[in-house]
């Protein structure tokens, strides 16, 4: 029985589309048996961030509706073994399908599947409740900002009124420099709000921006900090305890110079 | 450089730290009001615990979550108001 996972965030652009193509992507690397499910109908993403774009003959909603079987829908991807894709559709909306038709689909996917991983629209309505109506665990995706924090935990609140208990927290986008000068919310100070437990940290890197030009995620080559997040999220993901990357450290920096100059630092 | 810090340094407050207050504050209005039943739980919390020693007139028990000014003058804090009419105090309220 495989698990199903969905990465979700309340406010849109946070990174919900780039977690999971890189987790997924991460989970097969790493042997595992994975499909991507991309469930923001219209606006479907997750085929141009994997690269697989050109390969779409028939989408999810096809799969549900039966117009065709659910195994002609998925496209396997050939870079990765054991990684397929599930395409939204574009040209219908979020009313397309329903959260039974979506349980039953994941529960057909986790017999084939270890990981069935669901990229989430942005928003609460029909579309999130789409996403989450078969999934057994989540991760919730926020940027150390006022308004995604919010929003996460708005969708937090969601989650656990629907019976999805635990949800583990990504900051993406963090920017060191940033939250050394106290420009930025650290880490510590989102899991305070948050409080809930915290599976990763990825930093701000122009070299997500650079796979996704090319469709290849971040996490399949050994040369970007944000790689390497991921490649540590999927093992936490796996249960492995991970020690988080130092991101030229959450360091205390104006504490220091305080010390420094001999200021009391307050 | 070290002009810009040293008014690091000084009073103007960073503004994650900003980021944080407010955010906090947006939340408990947030969790409070997401979940209708939060302030009715409340109330019926208060109602009992004022009941052992005053009647009061429940219909009229009203109670909502408002901003105020921190007594410190720390900007704004969250606030639970409640306006509890009373219609009589318990005899036993005497003997204390
Ligand atoms: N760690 C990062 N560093 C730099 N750019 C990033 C990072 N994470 C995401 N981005 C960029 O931010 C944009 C939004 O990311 P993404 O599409 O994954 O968000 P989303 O939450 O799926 O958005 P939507 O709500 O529209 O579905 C993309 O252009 C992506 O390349
Ligand atoms: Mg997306």
């Amino acid at each position: 029985m495989g698990e199903v996972i969905v990465i979700t965030s309340g406010k849109g652009g946070v990174g919900k589309t780039t977690t999971a193509a890189n987790l997924g992507t991460g989970l097969s690397l790493l042997g595992k048996k994975v499909v991507l499910v991309d469930t923001d109908i219209g606006l479907r993403n997750l085929d141009v961030v994997m690269g697989l774009e050109n390969r779409i003959v028939y989408d999810l909603v096809d799969a549900v509706e039966g117009t065709c079987r659910l195994k002609q829908a998925l496209i396997k991807d050939k870079r990765f073994d054991g990684l397929y894709l599930l395409p939204a559709a574009q040209t219908r909306d979020k009313n397309s399908i329903t959260p039974e038709q979506m349980v039953k689909l994941c529960e057909d996917l986790s017999e084939e599947y270890d990981y069935i991983i669901i990229d989430c629209p942005a928003g609460i309505e029909q579309g999130f409740k789409n996403a989450i109506a078969g999934a057994d665990r989540a991760v919730v995706i926020t940027t150390p900002e006022v308004s995604a924090v919010r929003d996460a935990d708005r969708i937090i609140g969601l989650l656990e009124a629907n019976e999805i208990k635990n949800p583990a927290l990504i900051v993406n986008r963090v920017r060191p420099d940033m939250v050394k000068k106290g420009d930025m919310m650290s880490i510590e100070d989102i899991i305070d709000i948050l409080a809930i437990q915290l599976v990763g940290v990825v930093p701000d890197d122009e070299n997500i921006i650079i796979s996704t030009n090319r469709g290849e995620p971040a996490v399949s080559e050994n040369k970007s900090m944000a790689g390497q997040a991921y490649r540590n999220i999927t093992r936490r993901i796996l249960g492995e305890d991970v020690p988080f990357m130092d991101l030229a450290g959450q360091g205390n920096f104006i504490a220091k110079v305080k010390k420094l100059f001999g200021f009391r630092s307050a | 450089m070290l002009q810009q810090l040293f008014s690091k340094l000084g009073r103007r407050r960073s503004s994650k730290d900003v980021a944080k207050e407010r955010l906090k504050l947006v939340l408990i209005h947030d969790r409070a009001n997401v979940s209708p039943q939060f302030l009715e739980m409340v109330k019926g919390e208060i109602i009992k615990v004022i009941r052992n020693y005053m009647e009061i007139d429940e219909e009229a028990l009203d109670i909502q979550l408002t901003k105020t000014v921190s007594e410190e003058g720390e900007g704004i804090v969250p606030a639970l108001i409640a306006n509890i009419p009373i219609k009589s105090v318990k005899s036993s309220g005497r003997s204390l």
